[in-house]
Protein backbone atom coordinates (compact mmCIF):
# COMPACT_ATOMS: atom_id res chain seq x y z
CA UNK A 1 0.00 0.00 0.00
CA UNK A 2 1.60 3.58 -0.87
CA UNK A 3 2.22 5.96 2.11
CA UNK A 4 -1.08 7.58 3.31
CA UNK A 5 0.46 10.68 4.70
CA UNK A 6 -0.07 12.79 1.48
CA UNK A 7 -3.40 11.15 1.34
CA UNK A 8 -4.17 12.45 4.52
CA UNK A 9 -2.65 15.75 3.66
CA UNK A 10 -5.26 15.67 0.22
CA UNK A 11 -8.24 14.79 2.40
CA UNK A 12 -7.18 17.80 4.98
CA UNK A 13 -7.10 19.92 1.97
CA UNK A 14 -10.60 19.31 0.66
CA UNK A 15 -11.80 19.46 4.54
CA UNK A 16 -10.69 23.37 4.11
CA UNK A 17 -12.42 23.97 0.75
CA UNK A 18 -15.80 22.45 2.63
CA UNK A 19 -16.11 19.60 0.17
CA UNK A 20 -19.55 18.17 1.52
CA UNK A 21 -19.94 15.17 -1.33
CA UNK A 22 -17.60 13.09 -2.41
CA UNK A 23 -18.43 11.02 -5.48
CA UNK A 24 -15.92 7.63 -5.96
CA UNK A 25 -15.47 4.47 -8.21
CA UNK A 26 -13.52 2.51 -6.21
CA UNK A 27 -9.59 2.95 -6.75
CA UNK A 28 -6.81 1.69 -5.05
CA UNK A 29 -5.22 4.50 -5.11
CA UNK A 30 -7.44 6.79 -3.35
CA UNK A 31 -8.22 3.81 -0.87
CA UNK A 32 -7.01 6.24 2.05
CA UNK A 33 -9.33 9.29 0.54
CA UNK A 34 -12.21 6.98 0.34
CA UNK A 35 -12.14 5.59 4.01
CA UNK A 36 -11.66 8.98 5.41
CA UNK A 37 -14.89 10.09 3.62
CA UNK A 38 -16.62 7.27 5.38
CA UNK A 39 -15.55 8.37 8.62
CA UNK A 40 -16.61 11.56 8.48
CA UNK A 41 -19.85 12.41 9.66
CA UNK A 42 -19.84 16.26 7.33
CA UNK A 43 -19.17 14.26 4.17
CA UNK A 44 -21.51 12.26 2.16
CA UNK A 45 -20.07 9.47 0.19
CA UNK A 46 -21.65 7.90 -2.92
CA UNK A 47 -20.08 4.91 -4.75
CA UNK A 48 -20.89 5.30 -8.46
CA UNK A 49 -21.48 2.22 -10.94
CA UNK A 50 -19.19 4.43 -13.19
CA UNK A 51 -17.71 7.59 -13.35
CA UNK A 52 -19.81 10.60 -15.29
CA UNK A 53 -22.31 9.69 -12.49
CA UNK A 54 -20.28 11.40 -10.54
CA UNK A 55 -20.36 14.45 -13.25
CA UNK A 56 -24.30 14.87 -12.19
CA UNK A 57 -23.85 14.15 -8.40
CA UNK A 58 -22.01 16.74 -8.55
CA UNK A 59 -23.65 19.37 -10.82
CA UNK A 60 -26.54 18.23 -8.16
CA UNK A 61 -24.48 19.12 -5.34
CA UNK A 62 -23.81 22.06 -6.69
CA UNK A 63 -27.50 23.56 -7.44
CA UNK A 64 -28.57 22.36 -4.23
CA UNK A 65 -25.54 24.55 -2.54
CA UNK A 66 -22.81 22.20 -1.61
CA UNK A 67 -19.39 21.43 -2.75
CA UNK A 68 -18.32 17.67 -4.24
CA UNK A 69 -15.58 16.59 -5.46
CA UNK A 70 -15.17 12.99 -7.93
CA UNK A 71 -12.45 10.17 -7.33
CA UNK A 72 -12.01 8.24 -10.26
CA UNK A 73 -8.86 6.30 -11.80
CA UNK A 74 -7.61 7.70 -15.17
CA UNK A 75 -9.43 4.38 -17.39
CA UNK A 76 -12.80 6.50 -15.55
CA UNK A 77 -12.03 9.64 -17.50
CA UNK A 78 -12.79 8.19 -21.22
CA UNK A 79 -16.08 7.54 -19.75
CA UNK A 80 -16.73 10.95 -18.95
CA UNK A 81 -16.47 13.16 -21.70
CA UNK A 82 -20.00 14.01 -22.56
CA UNK A 83 -21.44 14.38 -18.77
CA UNK A 84 -18.51 16.73 -18.64
CA UNK A 85 -20.60 19.53 -20.77
CA UNK A 86 -22.62 19.39 -17.96
CA UNK A 87 -20.21 21.74 -15.71
CA UNK A 88 -18.95 23.55 -18.83
CA UNK A 89 -22.20 24.85 -20.11
CA UNK A 90 -23.78 25.65 -16.81
CA UNK A 91 -21.05 27.34 -15.71
CA UNK A 92 -20.93 25.33 -12.64
CA UNK A 93 -17.34 23.96 -10.63
CA UNK A 94 -16.60 20.49 -10.90
CA UNK A 95 -13.47 19.38 -9.30
CA UNK A 96 -11.91 15.56 -9.72
CA UNK A 97 -9.10 13.90 -8.42
CA UNK A 98 -7.63 11.15 -10.96
CA UNK A 99 -5.24 8.18 -10.52
CA UNK A 100 -3.21 7.60 -12.93
CA UNK A 101 -2.01 4.28 -14.38
CA UNK A 102 -0.12 3.27 -17.74
CA UNK A 103 2.03 5.93 -17.41
CA UNK A 104 4.90 4.86 -14.20
CA UNK A 105 5.89 0.96 -14.91
CA UNK A 106 2.53 -0.39 -15.60
CA UNK A 107 1.78 -3.60 -15.76
CA UNK A 108 -1.31 -3.33 -17.72
CA UNK A 109 -1.07 -2.57 -20.87
CA UNK A 110 -4.86 -2.39 -21.28
CA UNK A 111 -4.17 0.58 -19.48
CA UNK A 112 -2.03 2.01 -21.04
CA UNK A 113 -4.13 3.86 -23.62
CA UNK A 114 -6.31 6.01 -21.96
CA UNK A 115 -3.77 6.80 -19.02
CA UNK A 116 -1.63 8.27 -21.95
CA UNK A 117 -4.86 9.95 -23.55
CA UNK A 118 -6.36 11.72 -20.13
CA UNK A 119 -4.76 14.94 -20.27
CA UNK A 120 -5.41 15.43 -23.51
CA UNK A 121 -9.01 14.62 -23.64
CA UNK A 122 -9.95 16.40 -19.97
CA UNK A 123 -8.42 19.79 -21.93
CA UNK A 124 -10.04 19.18 -25.10
CA UNK A 125 -13.36 18.60 -23.07
CA UNK A 126 -13.03 22.00 -21.32
CA UNK A 127 -11.09 20.94 -18.06
CA UNK A 128 -7.93 22.77 -16.37
CA UNK A 129 -5.67 19.73 -15.79
CA UNK A 130 -2.91 20.67 -13.04
CA UNK A 131 -0.93 17.45 -12.02
CA UNK A 132 0.50 16.61 -8.73
CA UNK A 133 4.03 14.45 -9.14
CA UNK A 134 5.67 14.63 -5.70
CA UNK A 135 3.99 13.57 -2.06
CA UNK A 136 5.13 16.94 -1.19
CA UNK A 137 3.30 19.05 -3.68
CA UNK A 138 -0.34 16.72 -3.42
CA UNK A 139 -2.14 18.73 -0.79
CA UNK A 140 -1.03 22.24 -1.74
CA UNK A 141 -2.15 20.98 -5.74
CA UNK A 142 -5.51 20.10 -4.80
CA UNK A 143 -6.42 23.16 -1.88
CA UNK A 144 -5.01 25.26 -5.36
CA UNK A 145 -7.37 23.19 -7.88
CA UNK A 146 -9.96 23.40 -5.11
CA UNK A 147 -9.92 27.47 -5.24
CA UNK A 148 -9.75 27.40 -8.67
CA UNK A 149 -12.84 25.52 -9.40
CA UNK A 150 -15.20 26.28 -6.61
CA UNK A 151 -14.27 30.22 -6.60
CA UNK A 152 -14.52 30.37 -10.37
CA UNK A 153 -16.79 27.99 -11.35
CA UNK A 154 -14.60 26.03 -13.77
CA UNK A 155 -13.77 22.17 -14.23
CA UNK A 156 -10.56 21.48 -12.75
CA UNK A 157 -8.64 17.73 -12.60
CA UNK A 158 -5.62 17.14 -10.26
CA UNK A 159 -3.82 13.73 -12.18
CA UNK A 160 -2.04 12.06 -9.36
CA UNK A 161 1.21 10.70 -10.73
CA UNK A 162 1.58 6.77 -11.37
CA UNK A 163 4.56 6.94 -9.51
CA UNK A 164 3.47 9.13 -6.92
CA UNK A 165 0.65 6.93 -6.06
CA UNK A 166 3.08 3.40 -6.59
CA UNK A 167 2.91 0.92 -9.39
CA UNK A 168 0.57 -1.47 -8.85
CA UNK A 169 2.31 -4.89 -8.25
CA UNK A 170 0.72 -7.93 -9.80
CA UNK B 1 -46.05 -4.27 -20.11
CA UNK B 2 -48.66 -4.07 -22.28
CA UNK B 3 -52.48 -3.75 -21.55
CA UNK B 4 -55.79 -2.30 -22.89
CA UNK B 5 -55.04 1.42 -21.76
CA UNK B 6 -51.10 0.91 -22.47
CA UNK B 7 -49.21 4.12 -24.29
CA UNK B 8 -52.26 6.37 -24.33
CA UNK B 9 -51.29 9.00 -21.88
CA UNK B 10 -50.98 12.48 -22.99
CA UNK B 11 -47.75 13.51 -21.79
CA UNK B 12 -48.51 17.40 -21.28
CA UNK B 13 -51.40 16.12 -19.35
CA UNK B 14 -49.51 14.00 -17.20
CA UNK B 15 -46.65 16.48 -16.55
CA UNK B 16 -49.28 18.95 -15.82
CA UNK B 17 -51.13 17.08 -13.68
CA UNK B 18 -47.38 16.11 -11.44
CA UNK B 19 -46.22 19.56 -11.40
CA UNK B 20 -49.90 21.46 -10.62
CA UNK B 21 -49.33 23.20 -7.49
CA UNK B 22 -45.55 22.86 -7.02
CA UNK B 23 -44.81 24.58 -4.09
CA UNK B 24 -41.05 24.79 -3.14
CA UNK B 25 -40.68 21.20 -5.02
CA UNK B 26 -37.39 21.22 -6.64
CA UNK B 27 -37.77 20.05 -10.22
CA UNK B 28 -34.92 18.11 -12.14
CA UNK B 29 -35.95 17.42 -15.98
CA UNK B 30 -34.01 15.02 -18.32
CA UNK B 31 -33.44 16.13 -22.16
CA UNK B 32 -35.93 15.89 -25.09
CA UNK B 33 -39.80 15.97 -24.16
CA UNK B 34 -39.41 15.97 -20.74
CA UNK B 35 -38.06 18.98 -20.86
CA UNK B 36 -40.21 20.77 -22.66
CA UNK B 37 -42.81 19.04 -20.99
CA UNK B 38 -41.96 20.56 -17.40
CA UNK B 39 -41.54 23.95 -18.92
CA UNK B 40 -45.00 23.47 -20.33
CA UNK B 41 -45.93 22.71 -17.26
CA UNK B 42 -45.41 26.62 -16.35
CA UNK B 43 -41.57 27.44 -16.12
CA UNK B 44 -40.40 28.89 -12.58
CA UNK B 45 -36.77 28.97 -11.40
CA UNK B 46 -36.86 25.87 -9.29
CA UNK B 47 -37.08 24.04 -12.27
CA UNK B 48 -33.72 22.97 -13.76
CA UNK B 49 -33.84 22.19 -17.47
CA UNK B 50 -31.46 19.39 -19.31
CA UNK B 51 -30.77 19.67 -22.55
CA UNK B 52 -27.93 17.52 -22.62
CA UNK B 53 -25.72 15.17 -20.53
CA UNK B 54 -28.08 12.24 -21.13
CA UNK B 55 -28.32 9.93 -19.13
CA UNK B 56 -27.09 12.01 -15.82
CA UNK B 57 -30.74 13.53 -14.72
CA UNK B 58 -31.11 10.93 -12.38
CA UNK B 59 -28.04 11.47 -10.65
CA UNK B 60 -28.20 15.42 -10.52
CA UNK B 61 -31.39 14.92 -8.91
CA UNK B 62 -29.06 12.36 -6.12
CA UNK B 63 -26.80 15.03 -5.44
CA UNK B 64 -29.83 17.61 -5.13
CA UNK B 65 -31.34 15.66 -2.87
CA UNK B 66 -28.29 15.07 -0.70
CA UNK B 67 -27.29 18.74 -0.53
CA UNK B 68 -31.17 19.82 0.32
CA UNK B 69 -32.30 17.17 2.69
CA UNK B 70 -35.33 19.14 3.68
CA UNK B 71 -37.01 20.01 0.25
CA UNK B 72 -38.25 17.07 -2.13
CA UNK B 73 -36.91 16.29 -5.58
CA UNK B 74 -38.59 15.53 -8.32
CA UNK B 75 -36.69 14.25 -10.95
CA UNK B 76 -39.07 13.82 -14.68
CA UNK B 77 -37.64 11.87 -17.63
CA UNK B 78 -37.99 9.81 -20.61
CA UNK B 79 -37.13 6.51 -20.90
CA UNK B 80 -33.94 6.74 -22.95
CA UNK B 81 -32.26 9.04 -20.31
CA UNK B 82 -33.21 6.37 -17.68
CA UNK B 83 -31.84 3.76 -19.69
CA UNK B 84 -28.31 5.37 -20.41
CA UNK B 85 -28.32 5.97 -16.58
CA UNK B 86 -29.33 2.45 -15.79
CA UNK B 87 -26.43 1.87 -13.31
CA UNK B 88 -27.42 5.24 -11.60
CA UNK B 89 -30.69 3.14 -10.57
CA UNK B 90 -27.75 1.46 -8.22
CA UNK B 91 -26.47 4.03 -7.36
CA UNK B 92 -29.29 6.02 -6.06
CA UNK B 93 -31.08 2.70 -4.67
CA UNK B 94 -27.48 2.48 -1.96
CA UNK B 95 -27.80 6.08 -1.78
CA UNK B 96 -31.25 5.87 0.32
CA UNK B 97 -31.97 9.50 -0.52
CA UNK B 98 -35.72 10.27 1.35
CA UNK B 99 -36.86 12.98 -0.90
CA UNK B 100 -35.60 12.25 -3.93
CA UNK B 101 -38.46 10.44 -6.56
CA UNK B 102 -37.78 9.44 -9.99
CA UNK B 103 -40.93 9.60 -12.60
CA UNK B 104 -40.01 7.63 -15.92
CA UNK B 105 -42.32 9.30 -18.57
CA UNK B 106 -42.05 6.06 -20.56
CA UNK B 107 -43.06 6.00 -24.26
CA UNK B 108 -41.44 2.75 -25.47
CA UNK B 109 -39.49 5.11 -27.77
CA UNK B 110 -36.56 7.89 -28.89
CA UNK B 111 -38.93 10.15 -29.58
CA UNK B 112 -36.74 12.51 -30.40
CA UNK B 113 -34.97 10.81 -33.02
CA UNK B 114 -37.22 9.68 -34.74
CA UNK B 115 -39.44 7.31 -32.83
CA UNK B 116 -37.34 3.90 -33.17
CA UNK B 117 -38.45 1.82 -30.24
CA UNK B 118 -36.62 1.75 -27.05
CA UNK B 119 -35.67 -0.82 -24.99
CA UNK B 120 -38.98 -0.31 -22.54
CA UNK B 121 -40.78 -1.22 -26.08
CA UNK B 122 -38.31 -4.06 -26.36
CA UNK B 123 -38.78 -5.52 -23.28
CA UNK B 124 -37.26 -4.11 -20.45
CA UNK B 125 -39.66 -3.01 -17.88
CA UNK B 126 -37.74 -0.26 -15.56
CA UNK B 127 -40.06 -0.35 -12.56
CA UNK B 128 -38.51 -4.21 -12.42
CA UNK B 129 -34.75 -2.85 -13.34
CA UNK B 130 -34.97 -0.68 -10.41
CA UNK B 131 -36.53 -2.81 -7.68
CA UNK B 132 -33.82 -4.88 -8.59
CA UNK B 133 -31.55 -2.50 -8.03
CA UNK B 134 -33.14 -2.25 -4.50
CA UNK B 135 -35.90 0.79 -4.39
CA UNK B 136 -37.96 -0.85 -1.93
CA UNK B 137 -41.07 1.51 -3.55
CA UNK B 138 -42.28 1.53 -7.49
CA UNK B 139 -45.07 1.87 -9.65
CA UNK B 140 -45.83 1.83 -12.80
CA UNK B 141 -48.99 3.42 -14.09
CA UNK B 142 -50.98 2.76 -17.31
CA UNK B 143 -53.89 5.46 -16.95
CA UNK B 144 -54.70 8.81 -15.77
CA UNK B 145 -56.49 7.54 -12.38
CA UNK B 146 -53.26 5.48 -12.08
CA UNK B 147 -50.78 8.48 -12.68
CA UNK B 148 -52.67 10.85 -10.62
CA UNK B 149 -52.57 8.18 -7.65
CA UNK B 150 -48.68 8.59 -7.52
CA UNK B 151 -48.98 12.19 -7.70
CA UNK B 152 -48.51 13.10 -3.80
CA UNK B 153 -46.52 9.39 -3.48
CA UNK B 154 -44.05 11.38 -5.80
CA UNK B 155 -43.89 14.28 -3.36
CA UNK B 156 -43.63 12.32 -0.15
CA UNK B 157 -42.14 8.80 -0.57
CA UNK B 158 -38.52 7.87 -2.20
CA UNK B 159 -40.45 5.76 -5.27
CA UNK B 160 -39.30 5.35 -8.66
CA UNK B 161 -42.40 5.78 -10.97
CA UNK B 162 -42.70 4.03 -14.70
CA UNK B 163 -45.96 6.58 -16.13
CA UNK B 164 -46.84 4.88 -19.52
CA UNK B 165 -47.17 7.67 -22.32
CA UNK B 166 -48.27 7.84 -25.61
CA UNK B 167 -45.46 8.00 -27.76
CA UNK B 168 -47.37 10.72 -30.19
CA UNK B 169 -45.84 13.85 -30.79
CA UNK B 170 -46.82 16.77 -29.34
CA UNK B 171 -45.99 20.73 -29.97
CA UNK B 172 -42.94 21.57 -28.68
CA UNK B 173 -42.41 23.93 -25.83
CA UNK B 174 -38.65 25.49 -25.13
CA UNK B 175 -38.22 26.82 -22.12
CA UNK B 176 -34.60 28.20 -21.18
CA UNK B 177 -31.47 26.32 -22.50
CA UNK B 178 -29.07 28.62 -21.42
CA UNK B 179 -27.64 26.05 -18.88
CA UNK B 180 -25.65 29.50 -16.83
CA UNK B 181 -28.66 31.17 -16.60
CA UNK B 182 -30.67 27.63 -15.40
CA UNK B 183 -28.43 26.96 -12.91
CA UNK B 184 -28.02 30.22 -11.39
CA UNK B 185 -31.34 31.15 -11.21
CA UNK B 186 -32.09 27.50 -9.64
CA UNK B 187 -29.31 28.81 -7.13
CA UNK B 188 -30.97 32.08 -6.51
CA UNK B 189 -34.34 30.98 -5.73
CA UNK B 190 -33.10 27.79 -3.76
CA UNK B 191 -31.06 30.99 -1.50
CA UNK B 192 -27.81 29.45 -1.82
CA UNK B 193 -26.19 31.89 -4.83
CA UNK B 194 -23.79 33.06 -1.78
CA UNK B 195 -23.29 30.49 0.54
CA UNK B 196 -21.07 28.77 -1.31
Amino acid sequence: MPNPIWQADVFAALKRAHVAQLGYVPDAGHAHLINAAHADPDIRTTVLTTEEEGIALAAGAWLGGQRAVLLMQSSGVGNCINMLSLPVNCRMPFLTLVTMRGEWGEFNPWQVAMGTATPTVLTAAGVHVRRADRPEDAAETVGAAAALAFASCVPVAVLFSQRLIGTKVF
Amino acid sequence: MSGRNDLTLDRRAVVAMLLADPGDLLVVAGLGAATYDAGAAGDRALNFYLWGAMGGTAMIGLGLALAQPNRRVLVITGDGDMLMGLGSLATIAAAHAPNLAIAVLDNAAFGETGAQSSHTGLGTDLAAVAAACGWAATATARDMQEATALRPRLRSEPLFAVIRISPAEVPRHLPPRDGAYLADRFRRALGVAEAS
